[in-house]
């Protein structure tokens, strides 16, 4: 434990002290203490809002992945051993494929003479190529694809711990298939699903290569932003700003959605 | 009691086709890109079309002549190498500690070696690169490695306390009793036992580091240009046929190792 604890504290823990000191100067080089980075975040428009938007994305991409991956867990916790394994194959491919390839695909799919759209071309669904590149519905809809499996995974091992005889006990009892999903298994699953959450938001919100590539350069999230200021601006003590913002705020939406876990889990066992 | 068993079953079958058909999209949106570019890349013409026009292999061949994707996925691969080196080492060894001891430090340890996963990965590169300007260095391989492995040990620590947890104590007493030292008793008993648990964590380290971007963005220096840095710049600025045939042969590579990693470790089972 002791040599991952040292490289923890001199390459983890050093560098985001250093991160939070700088945030507080105005420049690199003068020593006075300022708020001033912080104070400029939240007084520009432009600023906080990609905050925001950055943090909407996360919620409406981790909404798609549930549900669309709650019904995958739920089938691969009901299928026979063999088919457990092919399904669970073909859940973790994308997500040990490289992030960028996988997004690469996506522009194939997605660009004006993209799948999509010679699809709904030919079913005369629309008359023109649909803008479905440099858009939100686009990220969100690559996001979701990209970070399904960190979804699926934690609600499959959830699902597949819960005891069968609840479910049948439900059903002798005289509860539809319909009433024992919702009553029984969904609230037995929800520390999975609060899991499942937690993963795939804190990726979604981080996922630099998708929203850039997906997003293109008029769709600005925190990411980029960052990484704008720092690269391209050259203003570290601004960037350090708004990189403790963003870390701040994941861990907050982190901290949230692991309080509704912990109420979800008495709930579960009550 | 034929009236709700008849409606039971009504109910039954609309649940399962329900999730069935939301499953089964799923699915599809999962594999499809995948497959949609692996069989791009054997297209025949300038463009990145999809159904391609023509089959060949033309754009893999012209990989050959591509040094500086070359260059890049050399270093991608060495960079990946010494992080999964790294992670396996120093995770073995904290998983060890974690799992036999019940101590608060032990639990803070935990949160903090997990924390790199929640945290946005791209915000610790950036503080990284900070870091060591202060100490008065630039940015090279070895602090590359260094951040990877902060981002990377996660993967090994999750999957070998998982194998640990479900390793039975009385082996271990068995084999102490039998007159084996600690290390012995790690070689001969722990580590046969634990080896699938690590194998797929070592094996998702390597994934994670290779395909890396927000810590190796400010990490790598000019010299060492890395993979998937080169490719994003690539794709964001010209859309080379090239890049396609790259990105198919990482598709493949990735495919043949995963297939690997079930038949050794049983990647699937570690996974859940």
């Amino acid at each position: 434990m002791l040599p991952l604890a040292a490289l923890f504290v001199a390459f983890f823990v050093a560098p985001l002290i250093v991160l939070l000191a700088l945030s507080l100067h105005a420049d690199t080089a003068t020593a006075t203490w300022t708020a001033a980075n912080y104070v400029k975040f939240f007084t520009d428009r432009f600023n906080y809002s990609i905050l925001w938007d950055t943090l909407f994305l996360g919620v409406k991409a981790t909404l798609v992945c549930l549900v669309f991956g709650y019904p995958i867990a739920w089938i691969c916790a009901r299928a026979s051993a063999r088919w457990q394994s092919v399904l669970v194959f073909l859940v973790i491919l994308p997500i040990l494929t490289s992030v960028v390839v996988r997004t690469f695909a996506w522009i194939v799919i997605l660009g004006r003479q993209g799948v999509l759209n010679q699809i709904a071309l030919s079913l005369h669904l629309t008359d023109e190529p649909l803008r479905l590149l440099y858009t939100e519905p686009g990220v969100v809809m690559v996001l979701a694809q990209v970070q399904m499996p960190l979804m699926v995974l934690p609600i499959l091992t959830v699902l597949s711990k819960i005891d069968p005889n609840l479910a049948d006990a439900s059903r002798v009892l005289g509860a539809g298939e319909w009433r024992t999903l919702w009553r029984v298994t969904v609230p037995l699953s929800l520390p999975g699903v609060v899991a499942g959450c937690i993963l795939t938001y804190s990726a979604c919100v981080t996922a630099f290569v998708t929203q850039t590539l997906i997003g293109g350069a008029r769709l600005i999230y925190m990411p980029l932003h960052i990484y704008q200021q720092a690269i391209g601006a050259n203003n570290w003590p601004f960037a350090a700003a708004i990189s403790v913002i963003f870390m701040v705020a994941v861990l907050a939406a982190v901290a949230l959605l692991s309080l509704l876990g912990r109420k979800s889990e008495s709930y579960g066992s009550a | 009691m034929v009236a709700p068993r008849y409606s039971t079953d009504w109910e039954a079958l609309s649940l399962r086709l329900v999730f069935g058909a939301l499953a089964a999209i799923a699915i599809v949106f999962l594999v499809g890109p995948t497959v949609i570019m692996l069989l791009t890349s054997f297209t025949a013409s300038q463009s990145l079309k999809f159904p391609p026009d023509g089959l060949s292999l033309r754009w893999y061949a012209a990989l050959l002549d591509a040094d500086q994707m070359q260059a890049a996925a050399w270093n991608s691969l060495v960079v990946a190498f010494w992080t999964t080196v790294l992670s396996v080492v120093l995770g073995t060894a904290a998983a060890l500690g974690i799992a036999r001891s019940r101590s608060p430090l032990a639990r803070a340890c935990d949160v903090l070696f997990m924390s790199p996963l929640l945290l946005p990965a791209l915000a610790f590169g950036f503080a990284a690169l900070i870091f060591i300007h202060r100490l008065g260095f630039s940015p090279s391989i070895p602090f590359l490695v260094l951040g990877h492995t902060v981002v990377c040990v996660p993967f090994v620590l999750r999957t070998t306390i998982a194998a640990l947890s479900q390793l039975d104590p009385a082996l271990l007493d068995a084999s102490q009793s039998l007159g084996a030292g600690g290390w012995r008793t790690f070689r001969r008993v722990t580590l046969p036992l634990i080896a699938p648990g690590l194998g797929a964590g070592a094996f998702l380290a390597f994934m994670a580091s290779f395909d890396n971007v927000p810590v190796s963005l400010f990490l790598a220096d000019e010299r060492s240009e890395m993979l998937p840095i080169h490719l994003w710049q690539q794709i964001e600025t010209n859309l080379d046929v090239r890049t396609a045939a790259v990105s198919g042969l990482i598709v493949m590579f990735t495919l043949i190792l995963m297939l690997l990693a079930e038949r050794l470790a049983g990647l699937t089972r570690q996974m859940r």
